[in-house]
């Protein structure tokens, strides 16, 4: 991943040169940057001009419990030039599923690049921290708790990536078996910045980088710690069927009419209206499209608690009517809310095998 | 041009659902303005504002192709036209597998990014005095022998 780029040192401008960049191919890459960092294009020049003197920062990747969708993300991003000349850039000195090095070597990595950039290196960190038993998650008999407190000791800042780390995400979805919790509930000492989505658009995790790189700062955050140039407007207010809910045109199924005609996903439980990310116009698989486009709703991924939000395909705006029922449950000590519903699914799904009926998202929802 | 995913799939979709086309045009002919009027160049990030699959082609569409096409060979391909409109230029930038990475509206004479770069002619006159300087060398060592 990174290559030798001799000196961690030296500055990118320098390291791009030995690289055989020219200074045209050096301001295609700035423009790029700056759009992806959703600047304006009169920023290009004050990134050019300050990516040159950048220096290459130290960078530790702890990865904890997590499926390693985020860094999958991150490795088959589609701008591939502008991402691995960014991981050009940094000095990538610890992350366990990118690294060559195993066991006592990796660790020994981490623990010198820990001492040696002391105050100065960005922790990024994918997967939420279980807390009921450190058992649950541990790296080199280290427990994801332990190693989280000790790197971020003598970290600069820290990146969440992944609505794991930001939030908790799946582990900590009701019943939240392993007491799963996010960076931000453990560490309150250190600038955080939340890069969340289940996973994260990849050019929003190099982005964050390139902003430090470009600036020496972290970009400005949201109420919940998410940059506001990727997280600052909802889905719905970028989302090109946003017309068709303005004039109260919505796909009542899958295949009806008004689905095979591009109308608003909102009755099929669209979370765009509440969901603040990038993907209406960063987009997914090389630029190709993002959920809605593809004719499904947003299911919410960079909110806090989206597993939880009572249903994938309920609309935002339908009553809860599931809460009478979940109430009984919850009052006779069977379990949380979460686990009610489930219980209340899965005994329609049993019936309806048991009859062979064919059941329907609606038949669970009801 | 790569085809959107409306296009490979065949998605129907309605005709200029965001209404972003007009007002992104009328932009684009204020900033032609502005350049004749007072030199001031512009840039217009077609990746930044929502666009429903087909807008973007419609807006390139409308503007159409001109009489200067150029293509570039760093980190990957970037084509650059005049569109018909002189002084409004269509810049792609590619990655190294084709996919598009950026594209921009530049209202300009001629896009800095055509142009050679100081640093890049710096480089570029060390490197001729160079293999000048080697030539020459070896040619005093052919007519030694």
């Amino acid at each position: 991943m990174t290559k030798d780029l001799s000196s961690k040192k030296g500055t990118l401008g320098e390291a791009l040169r030995k690289q055989g960049v020219s200074r045209r191919s050096f301001m295609k890459f700035c423009a790029t940057t700056a759009s992806m960092m959703a600047l304006p294009p009169a920023m290009i020049p004050v990134i050019a001009n300050a990516l040159e003197q950048a220096r290459r920062p130290s960078v530790i990747w702890l990865s904890f419990q997590e499926c390693t969708g985020c860094t999958e993300s991150l490795t088959r991003a589609h701008t591939s030039t502008v991402e691995s000349l960014i991981f050009d850039t940094i000095s990538l000195d610890y992350h366990h599923t990118l690294q060559a090095a195993a066991g006592h070597g990796a660790e020994a990595a981490r623990e010198a690049a820990m001492a040696e950039n002391h105050g100065e290196y960005l922790l990024v960190v994918d997967g939420s921290i279980p807390l009921d038993n450190p058992g649950y998650s541990t790296i080199a008999g280290i427990s994801n708790l332990d190693m989280l407190i000790e790197s971020a000791k003598g970290a600069a800042a820290i990146i969440a990536v992944g609505t794991c780390s930001t939030y908790g995400g799946i582990p900590h979805a009701d019943p939240n078996p392993t007491g799963a919790v996010s960076v931000g509930d453990i560490i309150k000492d250190k600038p955080i910045v939340n890069v969340p989505g289940c996973p994260p658009i990849p050019v929003v995790i190099t982005g964050v980088l390139a902003h430090f790189l470009t600036f020496g700062t972290l970009p400005e955050l949201d109420h919940i710690g998410r940059p506001m140039a990727f997280y600052g407007q909802s889905i719905h207010d970028r989302c090109y069927r946003r017309p068709f809910y303005d004039k109260g045109l919505f796909a009542e199924t899958f295949d009806d009419e008004g689905a095979k005609k591009g109308w608003c996903l909102f009755k099929l439980g669209c979370k765009g209206p509440t969901t603040y990310n990038a993907c209406a116009t960063t987009k997914w698989n090389d630029g190709t499209s993002f959920p809605i486009e593809a004719g499904h709703p947003c299911l919410g991924c960079s909110e806090p608690d989206f597993w939880d939000g009572g249903g994938f395909y309920r609309a935002l705006s339908l009553p809860t009517e599931n809460i009478s029922k979940t109430a009984v449950y919850t009052a006779a000590g069977a379990a949380a809310a979460g686990l009610a519903l489930g219980a209340l699914n899965r005994a329609k799904k049993s019936a309806a095998n048991k009859a062979h009926i064919k059941i329907t998202i609606d038949d669970l929802e009801r | 041009m790569n085809l959107t995913g409306s296009a490979q799939f065949n998605i129907q979709v309605g005709n200029e659902v965001t209404l972003n086309v007009q007002p992104i045009l009328h932009e684009i002919r204020h900033s032609l303005e502005r350049l004749l009027e007072q030199g001031q160049n512009s840039t217009i990030d077609l990746r930044s504002i929502p666009l429903a699959p087909g807008e973007e082609e419609s807006i390139l569409n409308t503007l159409g192709v001109g009489e200067v096409h150029a293509r570039l060979d760093a980190l990957g391909p970037s084509e650059i036209h005049e569109t018909r409109y002189a002084g409004i230029w269509l810049v792609t930038h590619f990655n190294e597998n084709n996919t598009i990475v950026s594209r921009f509206i530049e209202v300009t004479e001629f896009p800095d990014i055509l142009k050679s770069q100081p640093g890049d002619m710096s480089d570029a006159l060390t490197s001729l005095a160079d293999d000048l300087e080697t030539e020459i060398t070896e040619s005093h060592a052919e007519t030694d022998t």
